[in-house]
């Protein structure tokens, strides 16, 4: 029995005479988890002949008789399933079994039924030597209507959505929630104020993403903000754009919040204006509005490049109070040495919470900190567990 | 009026940003022609959006120029600047412009040689105003700004050629110091940005930030 | 020695203008060798055989053209040279015109004709959402390409349904581009894809490189000299290097200055830290 074991042990060290192709097993064919009805795939156990000499060759059919067509030829040694871990998965047999993908519309781009079913021949060959295996699998393509790779993503997408909504409910009971001072947003009283007794306009510069960026969204909500507070102080407030969309929306916005101050009279449509549409002329029409019109406060709020600089350095030179606020990490460091104060990374998406005090919006922020608590619990966790080898942890939040 | 003002733009947001957010896991074809769909009217809405900006930008200058506000005369050369480069568009090298473009027109002369050298021009005053900034501000006045001195000294040295020529070290550190902790200090603040840009899509999405709509409740 | 502190920002304006000027006129050449995530780009294309396609996104405009066209150039003739069929396209439309200029130019040193190895889409609004349409068939996405012909019919095409079929993407961006293809583009469609940017957002690509998501960066002007040592084909890249070097060392010297200005006037006992 012992000799047995062993001799099967030592079988596949034993080289293969020239000659002996061992053709593979458990052919099969299905549809292709995850994906939107593209394409068929088709495995196998790795054959014991897999060489770079040998290659697999695979013919498919509309119809179990026929006619026959290769569609695809790879050399033995290569397809892996652990190729396509985003649809198999880390488990380790995968490196042992073969992978092909078929879409069946490149082959037969004529069949109008995207559901078809198609037929598989599967052969082993070398040279001119060619060994089919005996069994026809079939498969048809279907659509997926869930992706089970990005299980991971939904589970953290639900769980996250629940607690912030969980603590905006939660904070409509409790108002009282404590939130760190943000100096950045204390000061903008002080600036307006300082604007309103000096008679010059403040100057709101938005940064260089469209609607559709979280930041200008942010932006957006603290332009609302300020300009409820310009109204009441009677000062004047000019909005630089340089995204037509965000042009509209800042109107209706800068409308809206005059018109809440009961100060409807006093909006100025053409003091929010598109000035450019690309980066340096923006520069250059905002660096100008600076120069000539000298706002006493200028605040740049938004996604902003390497415009930054240039426009808070003029700004810094005419004498104005300013403050900033950007997600760009790379233009804080610019921001910081020549503004007054900073609203750094998500200080700025909390500044609409913070200068309306409004208990609802303030909930989230109290899940964003529970969030930021369960990753660093992740990542030490994380980093000890690979540091001892174990490494399971980045394949649960691998994102695909 | 609330009701068109407020109630269905909400609607809209919740319907579509939660399909959206499903549709992120959904591989099946009516997902992604749904995809397809949204992305489609994203671009057209877009497109239609331009007119509204070129729009603001001449009323802006008609108006300084009406009322001849100080630098009205600059205005003038928003209009000049455009009318002209319109009408080269348009002519596209003598064969009109529901032709193919042409080559080598003067529409592409006044690009080359107006809008590239303009644009780069203003690119290249980035590099005064980061010299006098830096002048102004690198200064070692406690422990921390000292070490911010050092780095930036060393990275500066490090991403220029003649950082290798003083010691080989110099890239090497250099490179440490973006790779290392500059790379921690950025993914700190990503992630920080990142619970809140998602927490701030789904008080959009459930309606419970509405300023971007205009006003307050 | 305090009222050089405060010196009139014009002094320092004039001195750097100065430098580049001097380091322009005056030749010498510093070595440039190619760092890792450059070597890396260039090996990608350098594996690619001839006939593989290879998409460039031009995604900048001639404010950032100094740093990115370079870039650009320099991979033109590497692509024209191993006969790859290079797809041309821009997400900004201040791109067309250098993308255009760009490809054309090289491809008539290598004698790449139009259509059959190299063609150019031109520009398309919509960022992410054009990537997404590209991914799922690029023939929608572009109908016509830059010239008015229809995309089935390129010969250069032939192959490419969609990003799926892209054998190496590489974005030149002066913006957040590069994000957008990573997201809604190589991690949708899984393709590989390497980045070209300016200096100045260098630094917010280098996680991207970490986490492989992109396989290869050049960043600035510097990114763009290795490249073009890589390829031989210094040029204006490479020349760069000059009054790069000097305003960086001129840089450095002003704030040693300035420190020694400061502190031998005495002010770090009087001034207080700036406000954040």
């Amino acid at each position: 029995m012992i000799t047995v074991v062993a001799g099967l042990m030592l079988l596949p060290l034993i080289p293969l005479q020239a000659g002996e192709l061992i053709p593979p097993k458990s052919f099969k064919a299905y549809d292709t988890p995850n994906d939107g009805g593209e394409s068929i795939s088709l495995v196998w156990r790795a054959s014991p002949s897999d060489s770079p000499e040998v290659d697999y060759v695979l013919h498919m059919a509309n119809s179990p008789e026929g006619p026959w067509q290769e569609v695809m030829r790879v050399r033995s040694n290569t397809y892996y399933k652990n190729s396509a871990l985003e649809r198999f998965g880390f488990r380790k047999r995968n490196k042992d079994t073969h992978l092909l993908q078929i879409d069946p519309r490149r082959h037969f781009s004529s069949d109008k039924n995207r559901k078809a079913l198609y037929y598989f021949k599967l052969a082993i060959a070398r040279g001119e030597e060619f060994i089919p295996v005996e069994k026809v699998v079939s498969g048809r393509a279907r659509g997926n209507w869930f992706n089970t790779a990005k299980l991971n993503n939904f589970i953290i997408m639900i769980a996250f959505s629940g607690v912030v909504l969980f603590f905006i409910i939660h904070a409509r009971r409790n108002p009282k929630l404590f939130l760190r001072k943000i100096s950045g947003l204390d000061a903008v009283d002080e600036a307006l104020g300082r604007a309103t007794e000096m008679g010059r306009p403040v100057l709101f510069v938005h940064g260089l993403t469209g609607m559709g960026s979280i930041s200008t969204m942010a932006s957006v909500n603290i332009l609302s903000r300020i300009a409820n507070r310009i109204a009441e102080y009677d000062a004047e407030l000019k909005v630089v754009n340089n995204d037509p969309i965000v042009l509209s929306v800042s109107q209706e916005v800068v409308k809206e919040a005059y018109l809440e101050a009961g100060r409807p009279d006093a909006y100025n449509q053409d003091n929010v204006v598109m000035v450019a549409s690309e980066q340096f002329p923006y520069v250059a029409a905002v660096g100008g509005i600076m120069t000539r019109e000298r706002p006493a406060a200028n605040f740049f709020m938004g996604y902003f490049y390497a415009e930054s600089l240039i426009l808070a350095e003029t700004g810094a030179s005419t004498g104005a109070i300013q403050i900033a606020g950007t997600d760009s990490y790379t233009q804080l460091p610019f921001f910081i040495t020549t503004c007054d104060y900073t609203l750094m990374g998500e200080e700025l998406y909390a500044a609409s919470a913070y200068l309306s005090r409004e208990p609802m919006l303030l909930g989230s922020l109290r899940a964003q900190d529970l969030g930021k608590a369960a990753i660093i619990v992740i990542l030490f966790f994380g980093t000890a567990l690979s540091s001892f080898g174990i490494g399971f942890i980045s394949q649960v939040f691998r994102a695909f | 009026m609330s009701f068109l003002r407020r109630t269905v733009p909400l609607a809209i947001a919740f319907t579509v940003g939660v399909l959206m957010a499903f549709q992120y896991f959904v591989p099946h074809p009516h997902s992604k022609a749904f995809l397809e769909l949204m992305t489609r009217w994203d671009r057209i809405i877009a497109g239609f959006a331009v007119f509204i900006g070129i729009y603001s930008l001449f009323h802006l200058h008609w108006t300084r120029i009406r009322r001849k506000a100080a630098g009205w005369g600059y205005s003038i050369f928003v209009f000049l600047g455009a009318g002209i480069t319109i009408a080269f568009g348009l002519y596209n090298g003598g064969e009109a412009f529901w032709h193919d473009k042409k080559e080598d027109t003067m529409f592409d002369w006044l690009f080359l040689y107006v809008q590239v050298p303009a644009g780069a021009t203003i690119f290249s005053i980035l590099a005064f105003f980061m010299a006098s900034a830096a002048y102004r501000t690198f200064r070692a006045r406690t422990v921390e700004s000292t070490v911010l001195l050092i780095a930036a000294i060393i990275v500066m040295l490090g991403r220029v050629p003649v950082g290798a020529l003083i010691s080989p070290y110099i890239p090497v550190v250099a490179d440490w110091i973006m790779g290392v902790p500059n790379l921690a200090a950025k993914r700190g603040i990503l992630l920080g940005v990142s619970l809140g840009a998602i927490a701030t899509s789904i008080k959009i999405i459930f309606g419970v930030e509405r300023q971007y709509l205009g006003g307050g409740d | 020695m305090g009222r050089f502190l405060n010196i009139d920002r014009r002094i320092i304006f004039a001195a750097v203008a100065l430098a580049v000027i001097g380091s322009l006129l005056v030749d010498f050449s510093l070595p440039v060798p190619a760092t890792a995530p450059v070597q890396q780009i260039f090996d990608k294309i350098e594996s690619l055989p001839p006939g593989a396609h290879f998409l460039l996104s031009f995604d900048y405009d001639p404010s950032s053209k100094e740093e990115l066209q370079p870039m650009a150039l320099a991979l033109l003739h590497h692509c024209f040279q191993r006969g790859v069929k290079v797809i041309g396209m821009t997400h900004n439309p201040g791109g067309t015109g250098l993308a255009e200029q760009a490809l054309n130019s090289i491809a008539s040193i290598y004698q790449r004709k139009y259509k059959e190895d190299y063609v150019f889409l031109g520009y398309k609004p919509g960022g992410a959402s054009l990537v997404i349409n590209m991914g799922e068939d690029i023939h929608t996405a572009f109908l016509k390409d830059f010239y008015g012909n229809d995309t089935t019919t390129l010969p250069a095409l032939q192959g490419v349904e969609s990003l799926r079929d892209i054998d190496y993407l590489v974005d030149l961006a002066a913006g957040v581009t590069i994000e957008t293809w990573i997201a809604f583009g190589r991690e949708k469609y899984q393709f590989e894809m390497g980045a070209g940017c300016t200096a100045v957002i260098g630094p917010e690509m280098y996680p991207f490189l970490d986490s492989r998501q992109i396989n290869g960066l050049m960043a600035g002007l510097k990114g763009a000299a290795e490249y073009e040592v890589l390829v031989e084909r210094k040029a204006q890249a490479f020349e760069g290097m000059r009054p790069q070097s000097v305003t960086h060392c001129l840089v450095i010297l002003l704030v040693l200055f300035g420190n020694v200005a400061f502190f031998v006037s005495g002010s770090f006992r009087t001034q207080r830290r700036p406000r954040r």
